[in-house]
């Protein structure tokens, strides 16, 4: 068939583009790349071509949003959590029911899902944070299957396994993001937002007191970095851009059900940010788009995908912990080819 | 809601208790592993999943009589948990937990696809080891698969109990458990101990997995629950500590079966919300000595 050769070429292309990206972006200062982003992301679109491609372009983008809070959790603040489909779940929730059962503003309802998702994150995370390492990987988990198996249970609110449908699209006026072309801008305005908060974060005091935490958090305590603070905030931070990811996924696929918030996709969300790399605003990208594109080819043909996926995800931890993007940047640099920066050690 | 009676509830009892045989097994397998070497396994759940699908494909594909189906399956799982920690455990041993908690899932994933690819996706049925029969006790009724189970846990238990307490290699390992650089300093070969305890699990995991599928059915992707709540049973137990593991195990298959019996709907909910007030109020468990790493 010649819809699947072109969306071959089309995946192929989001790839290259995705790359080029991100090779740009290390040469430049912050400012400066999210101007060449936002031109990027501006013209992905036409290179892509077709709807299809353009559809998985924001739903990339929209995992984007999730694998960099994440990212802020995992490689910045050094804490883990397995249960990040849940905050996705919430957002995703709170405006298929606020608009399809009870008629809201899509826009409103946005801010109520990242609203209650932040919420839902700072009454978990006082008692969770305070567990540490396999204890907090479990404890999120757990908290993370509880949430789906309500949203299976809690039939009244949910509609079950059948799922909500009929969720509007989002519009300004009279002019609705109906189209996937039309969507997918609304998704790439808020990655580039997302991103230049992430960014604002990482090179402030709050960004430096967060790396502190992941260097040693005895030591950040005795320095006088508050934390248990900074740690809440991080995780209610990465819960509400998750729970916004959650929004954007009602109005992109305008139906929801609870399988695409379970714990499988907590994990791969957890793989988007290692295989990016933790600790790197644009390995988010890269990591979304990766995992994305395999777990399409999965649900296509390649039966053993799940293993090349298993195996390239321990392969990456023992010998680029810090995940694809920059482990190549390793390599290219012994070989001369690319700049070389200050670097904290691997481990 | 529908209160039940007695001959329900000895019913309710029964499958508790045999199902949470079968957790403790799994929880003892994560408690040695993590006693080794301080990882929590997300693997131990594909062990298990192995255990049962070999053993289906021994006895029923091949033909094999039972206890030498289920003998191959304990062996080569022994061995997968051997390979796993030299391939993955081993090459990363100085890594930070979040590196080590993702290494495992990794595996999980890996060995998930595995089985896919070999056994396909389609749940396989075994036969009971004997008979299938029910037995009548006051009014409920028990599958002979029920007593073997029960049996055979019995039996794994004692023979980990001699193992620990009466063999120099018991000794060796628990010495490694409670300091490895001194255990190394008095001549144990540490190494070699951290993946004797991966195989151990692997041998717990593969048995709880061939024993449980006449009754469970055996499935790729079964291991995921089997190993969520066999972790739920450790951490109740209180982690590290093996009675705790199979006092946790019994404990929540029981918890389990009764709360299933009032809202069967949230069965699955039980065991990670016992996992998580346990975290939360009481982190070191029911027996647990140390407090939260």
């Amino acid at each position: 068939m010649s819809v699947r050769g072109k969306s071959r070429q089309c995946r192929l292309a989001i790839t290259a583009a995705l790359t080029a990206l991100v090779g740009w972006g290390t040469q430049l200062r912050t400012w400066h790349w999210l101007v060449v982003a936002a031109a990027a992301a501006a013209v992905l679109p036409f290179l892509l071509g077709s709807g299809y491609a353009v559809g998985l372009a924001a739903e990339i983008g929209i995992y984007t949003i999730v694998a960099l809070g994440l990212n802020l959790l995992m490689g910045y603040a050094g804490q883990v959590s397995l249960g990040q489909a849940a905050f996705v779940g919430i957002g995703a929730y709170t405006s298929a029911i606020l608009t399809a059962k009870v008629g809201l503003s899509p826009w409103l309802s946005m801010v109520a899902g990242v609203t209650l998702s932040g919420l839902t994150a700072a009454v978990v995370g006082v008692p969770l944070l305070k567990l540490r390492g396999h204890y907090l990987a479990m404890g999120t988990l757990g908290f993370g299957v509880i949430m789906n198996i309500l949203m299976v249970q809690w039939e009244d609110l949910t509609r079950g396994t059948v799922g909500i449908w009929g969720i509007p699209p989002l519009s300004i006026g009279g002019f609705a993001f109906d189209t996937d072309l039309r969507f997918y801008y609304v998704v790439a305005g808020a990655v580039i937002l997302c991103m230049a908060m992430a960014s604002n974060i990482i090179n402030s005091r709050v960004g430096r007191a967060m790396r502190a935490v992941h260097g040693s958090e005895v030591a950040a305590g005795t320095s006088g970095v508050d934390t248990g603070r900074y740690k809440l905030q991080v995780f209610i931070l990465s819960g509400a851009m998750a729970g916004l990811a959650g929004s954007l996924y009602a109005h992109h696929f305008r139906y929801i059900e609870p399988a695409s918030f379970g714990f499988g996709h907590s994990i791969e969300f957890v793989v988007m940010v290692v295989i990016g790399g933790m600790a790197s605003i644009w390995g988010a990208i890269f990591g979304a788009g990766a995992v994305t594109l395999i777990a399409e080819q999965v649900r296509r043909s390649l039966q053993y995908s799940p293993i090349i996926f298993g195996f390239v995800l321990v392969a990456i931890m023992i010998f680029m912990p810090w995940g694809l993007w920059r482990g190549g940047m390793d390599v290219l640099r012994r070989l001369g080819w690319a700049r070389s920066r200050q670097r904290v050690s691997a481990r | 809601m529908n209160l039940p009676d007695a001959a329900q509830l000895l019913q309710y009892l029964i499958s508790g208790l045999t199902l949470g045989s079968v957790y403790a097994m799994i929880a003892l397998g994560f408690t040695l592993i993590h006693n080794a070497t301080g990882i929590v396994n997300f693997a131990q759940g594909e062990f298990v999943a192995f255990g049962a699908l070999i053993a289906i494909s021994c006895s029923t594909t091949l033909g094999l009589p039972m206890p030498l189906a289920v003998l191959i399956a304990v062996a080569g799982v022994a061995l997968l948990g051997a390979a796993l920690e030299r391939a993955a455990i081993r090459p990363a041993r100085r890594a930070s937990v979040i590196t080590l908690i993702i290494i495992t899932i990794g595996a999980s994933i890996f060995l998930r696809g595995i089985a896919m690819w070999v056994w396909g996706s389609d749940a396989l049925p075994m036969r009971y080891f004997s008979g299938d029969e029910p037995i009548g006790i006051g009014g409920a009724s028990i599958l002979p698969q029920h007593l073997w189970i029960v049996g055979i846990v019995l039996v794994t238990m004692a023979a980990l109990w001699v193992l620990g307490e009466k063999t120099q290699v018991g000794k060796a390992m628990r010495a490694c458990a409670v300091d490895r650089d001194a255990a190394q300093l008095v001549g144990i070969p540490a190494s070699r101990m951290v993946m004797l305890s991966f195989a151990l699990s692997g041998m717990l995991g593969g048995l709880a997995g061939a024993i449980v599928c006449p009754l469970a059915m055996g499935q790729w992707d079964m291991g995921i629950t089997l190993g969520l709540k066999g972790f739920a049973a450790a951490i109740l137990g209180g982690m590290g500590n093996p009675v705790g593991a199979v006092l946790g195990g019994v404990l929540l298959g029981i918890l389990e079966s009764l709360g299933a019996g009032f809202w069967s709907g949230l069965k699955n909910a039980i065991a990670f919300a016992v996992m998580l007030i346990v975290l939360l109020a009481r982190p070191s468990g029911l027996l647990g000595a140390r407090g939260r790493q």
